[in-house]
């Protein structure tokens, strides 16, 4: 996962005396799973479209799989699969017919089995406005990776499907990943992209913020770790006990919440404490920060 | 299967599974020359002569000019044609592909009038078979070049009825359709110059029925093709992937250019 797939340097993209995207720069390398996050208005669109080649760039320099997408679209075309956010095929065409269309503009053989994988084997022969909202995004996956791109753009990949679709796309973009096919995945689904991404890019106001591994990126914020405590006798729910590096302290159903800085401090003297009053653990739950704690607080604090 | 045969037999199998376009291409041409064929001669004889060609023009009028343009302006507001630029679609068969299967269906229905008006409603045959065809092509060239041009400069659907109606009425109305055009009063006939359902009537009577044409009838079938070819040049230039369609090349105005073939005949007739 050392080779370059997406550069971007320095790139602006200005509408009128309105600056989206105000240098930015950022790597994607093959094989890799890259999230773009932000708000509306962030400039994660006018990012996408720019290295889809949809639209131009003023300023700065565009790379896809070595492919400027201003200047070389014919090469563009082949080297990127698009999964749009919405609609992007006529009304009134079948599943096949558009897996045959586009198949045929990519120069390769029509990849059926794709339909049948994502769930639209019995939907093959329905036209597209026929389809539920989850099937129109499955064939929109479809049709963007039929010909093997090196380099796939998922925009809300997940918006609208059941949860055993959603299981079917991940595996499949694992599948993908696996094959070195390196994926920039928009979202606004914090838990998905902290699932899927191995790197994360967080813009705000055209300009990115943070660029690191979701784990990383959790660990440089200001969240508090939150321990979840159960014992037999639920003394911990009477008893105002205090602990090390404790910030907040919360009660729900049988639980203690503690709100930690410092997890192993906390957690060393809250086991001491349930030994030494002789009662039992049941259970004890350690959750760090989310990728959309930290989102939060990166998009509610602004760029500083 | 090539990448253009593929696109063109989509297209023209949406003609006929589009409701909208099934009656435009079929319905509405089809019932109209039953009805028009059954009633008219009885009201003016003289268009007995001329049910073959007035109805295929009204087809055409029909197909292109209704049928064609809208469904390219929900296509780009839909955000279809930016699909279509991604996986490497080009403008020029986004344009070309729906005209010609317009144009085969109008063959369709060109055919089915041609053999069905002489058995049912006693009206004569062309005397010069390949020259009707040519002249049913040109007018079908000429009317889908302006119907895709329509198409891409009408920034939405209700500005393109307005468009289109703004040609088909006149063309049925004075185009020579319903009444010749040398019956046309003098303003009337100047403005009937300017609409390519004149050029077709006038080289359909001059060329392949038994009839006169008022002016040079080769000329017109010339009209016609290069009248058609700029139009569609024209909606090439000014063609959009925007959804929005902002930021064009050229002024949609530019569209009055398909015009100046046709506006040129004022400076002759």
């Amino acid at each position: 996962m050392t080779e370059p797939m997406i550069e971007v340097q320095n790139f602006r993209k200005v509408y009128g005396a309105y600056t989206a995207v105000n240098n930015i720069s950022f790597t994607v390398y093959r094989g890799e799973i890259f999230g773009l996050l932000g708000p509306n208005g962030a400039g994660k669109t006018s990012t996408l479209e720019s290295l889809e080649g949809l639209r131009p760039s003023d300023g700065g320099t565009l790379r896809v799989a070595g492919v400027d997408p201003a200047t070389e679209p014919r090469r563009l075309r082949n080297v990127i699969g698009v999964q749009l956010q919405s609609g992007g095929l006529p009304t009134s065409i079948t599943a096949d017919e558009a897996m045959k269309l586009f198949c045929a503009y990519h120069g390769v053989v029509p990849r059926f089995d794709l339909l049948d994988r994502l769930g639209l084997k019995e939907k093959r022969h329905v036209e597209y406005q026929g389809l539920s909202t989850g099937q129109q995004r499955r064939l929109a996956l479809a049709l963007a990776v039929a010909h093997e791109p090196a380099v796939l753009f998922l925009d809300e990949p997940t918006a609208g499907l059941d949860v055993a679709s959603r299981v079917e796309l991940h595996n499949l973009m694992h599948e993908l990943k696996a094959r070195g096919t390196s994926i920039i995945l928009a979202t606004h689904d914090m838990a998905e992209a902290e699932e899927m991404s191995d790197r994360v890019a967080i813009l705000l106001q055209g300009r990115l913020v943070a660029v690191d591994t979701p784990l990383a990126i959790t660990a440089t914020g200001a969240g508090l770790t939150k321990v979840s405590v159960n014992t037999r006798s639920a003394f911990l729910l009477n008893n105002h006990h205090t602990f090390p590096a404790v910030s907040q302290t919360q009660v729900r159903d049988d639980y203690a919440i503690y709100f930690s800085i410092n997890i192993g401090q906390t957690v060393a003297a809250l086991i001491n404490t349930i030994e030494a009053e002789g009662d039992t653990l049941l259970d004890l739950r350690v959750e760090r920060p989310s990728l959309e704690d930290r989102f939060l607080e990166l998009t509610n604090g602004g760029t500083k | 299967m090539t990448a253009f045969a593929s696109h063109f037999a989509f297209e023209f199998r949406t003609g006929i599974r589009n409701k909208n376009l099934l009656l435009l291409n079929y319905l509405f041409p089809l019932g109209l020359y039953v009805m028009m064929s059954l009633i008219m001669p009885g009201i003016n004889p003289l268009f007995q002569d001329t049910i073959i060609p007035s109805m295929i023009t009204f087809g055409i009028l029909a197909s292109a000019l209704l049928g064609l343009p809208d469904p390219l302006v929900q296509a780009r507001e839909a955000g279809i044609f930016r699909s279509f630029k991604i996986n490497g679609i080009p403008a020029l068969n986004i344009l070309l592909i729906p005209a010609l299967s317009t144009i085969l269906h109008i063959l369709v229905v060109a055919a089915v009038i041609t053999v069905t008006a002489p058995i049912f409603f006693d009206a004569p045959l062309p005397v010069n078979l390949p020259v009707f065809v040519l002249i049913v092509l040109g007018t079908a060239v000429s009317l889908s070049g302006l119907g895709i041009l329509i198409g891409v400069v009408s920034p939405n659907s209700r500005l393109t009825v307005l468009y289109s109606q703004a040609i088909f009425l006149p063309s049925m109305i004075i185009g020579g359709v319903m009444l010749p055009y040398s019956m046309l009063p003098p303003v009337a006939a100047k403005v009937a110059l300017l609409l390519p359902a004149t050029y077709a009537m006038n080289a359909f009577n001059g060329l392949a029925m038994d009839g006169t044409a008022v002016f040079y009838a080769w000329g017109s079938v010339l009209t016609l093709f290069v009248g058609g070819l700029m139009a569609f040049l024209v909606a090439w230039y000014l063609f959009q992937w925007d959804s929005q369609n902002a930021g064009r090349g050229g002024h949609p105005a530019l569209a009055l250019l398909a015009f100046v073939p046709y506006a040129a005949w004022l400076l002759i007739v």
